[in-house]
């Protein structure tokens, strides 16, 4: 039941899109102009492409996210049993947590949390 | 207190009288998906207009008072006119990718609306892992930021989306922390159940100090999470324009502007699950005639009440704050809340496996 739910609040927010953007292209105005199409810039022409390399500050940052985000998935599961693991639980995800944040201390010491 | 599945059960059993079994659920799907879309979209426009009236008091002016009394119809003439604005497509966009990029960013807000208790057997969704099912389909917004960015082929999207991306996937990890604070105290991730447990007294009081340091840690996090208050540098208008949704117009930019509000309503209302109760009541421990009392307010009211306290504390930061500057934003988040937030879950698991908490 809950999945078949799920499914319809999915189609909910698909057909929400999709109607709003039929309205729109049946009731709006349409209009051509050679300019129309061209990148918005300040007044001038926009120069070359913008799919090109970008600074390299946000992709550190990512790659910390990820360390950290699955972190939380292993998190998750334990957080729920802690209650009833007590101590042991506490002590057993020590060992794992100290070595994260000894990963965040790392990276904080390399000056990755920098933004140059 | 009133119950809303006797409404649901009834209307059950009322169509199958009539109909045979597949027919039943197919109408109560229907009714689902558009009982739902009328909240989304009315939730959207009081909060616009609510947004725009507070905004207006917090700086002296009188906001819009021109369409309707005290100009309520204001958010419903701005809906029409976005519709009927027209389309416009680039000519060196990405056109799939741009035009996915809107489906997503309110997938991600309408799968995330569906998990909100709205009362007492009022809800749609409700998953045994319903706390990390927030998160992970929550995260798909970001996704459809960064495709909007990169798709347009524009500088400035770029920039927008890149900073929003950063920013987005940084908080979320507070979200995370603050969240699992909550799941360990509590012992479960489903939200009526979360909701049920809460009925002694709310999280925020009976789990005192890191639960307090938590709603904090949330309240900062889902602030950036929403792109809002002092942390809207993704779309700094005096510098970038208008972000990462520079290119779209009409309709397709009324997406991002719709999703952009229900984010922080469903931010609001995380917070108000999580940490003040989602529906209950406010219940003290012991105090039988007063919790009797507070019964007799209904769910839905205690619900969107909390909700929009909490919207009001966010609007508030937007105008009491400065923006801040990129490095300062990581600063914040990475030196200063992603350490106190591990600090305080274990301080929560302390109290846990102690006991030490009301």
């Amino acid at each position: 039941m809950n999945l078949s739910l799920l499914v319809v609040v999915f189609l909910t927010g698909i057909v929400l899109v999709t109607a709003a953007l039929l309205i729109a292209w049946f009731i709006s105005p349409r209009s051509y102009n050679r300019q129309k199409g061209e990148a918005y810039e300040c007044g001038i022409p926009t120069h070359g492409t913008s799919w090109m390399q970008f600074k390299v500050g946000y992709y550190l940052f990512a790659i910390l996210f990820l360390m950290f985000d699955v972190e939380t998935v292993l998190l998750f599961p334990w957080a729920v049993i802690v209650r009833d693991l007590g101590v042991a639980g506490l002590v057993n995800i020590l060992f794992f947590l100290v070595i994260l944040v000894f990963g965040l201390a790392y990276a904080w010491k390399k000056g990755a949390l920098e933004w140059k | 207190m009133f119950d809303f599945s006797i409404v649901t059960r009834w209307i059950d059993t009322f169509l199958r009288e009539y109909m045979p079994e597949w027919g039943a659920l197919l109408v109560e799907f229907v009714l689902i998906g558009v009982a739902l879309l009328l909240l989304y979209a009315l939730i959207a426009l009081a909060l616009i207009y609510g947004e725009r009236k507070i905004c207006a008091f917090f700086q002296c002016r009188l906001g819009p008072n021109r369409v309707g009394p005290y100009g309520l119809f204001q958010s419903v003439a701005d809906m029409i006119k976005i519709l009927i604005k027209e389309l416009i497509s680039i000519k060196h966009s990405d056109r799939f990718l741009f035009n996915l990029a809107p489906y997503l960013v309110i997938l991600a807000s309408m799968l995330t609306f569906g998990c909100m208790p709205f009362g007492r057997g009022l809800q749609v969704l409700d998953f045994n892992i319903g706390v990390f099912f927030i998160m992970a389909v929550s995260s798909i917004g970001v996704l459809g930021i960064l495709l909007a960015g990169w798709s347009s082929n524009n500088k400035f999207t770029l920039i927008g989306a890149m900073r929003s991306g950063a920013q987005m996937v940084s908080y979320e990890l507070s979200i995370g922390l603050s969240m699992l604070a909550v799941v360990v105290f509590a012992g479960t991730m489903q939200t009526s159940q979360l909701v049920e447990l809460q009925s002694r007294g709310w999280f925020i009081f009976t789990g005192h100090i890191p639960m307090i340091i938590a709603f904090v840690i949330y309240l900062i996090a889902g602030t950036a999470e929403t792109n809002r208050g002092p942390f809207d540098l993704p779309e700094a208008e005096s510098e970038l324009t208008a972000g990462y949704h520079t290119e779209y117009s009409g309709i397709h930019f009324g997406f991002y502007y719709l999703a952009e509000y229900l984010n922080m309503f469903i931010v609001a209302g995380i917070a108000s699950l999580l940490f003040l109760g989602g529906w209950m009541p406010l219940h003290i421990g012991g105090w039988d005639a007063f919790n009797q009392v507070m019964d007799y307010i209904p769910s839905v009211v205690w619900f969107f009440g909390k909700t929009a306290v909490v919207m009001f504390i966010i609007m508030w930061f937007k105008w009491t704050f400065p923006r801040l500057r990129i490095d300062q934003l990581l600063n914040l988040e990475w030196k200063y809340l992603v350490p106190i937030g591990f600090v305080n879950l274990l301080l929560v698991v302390l109290i846990t496996i102690f006991g030490i908490h009301f």
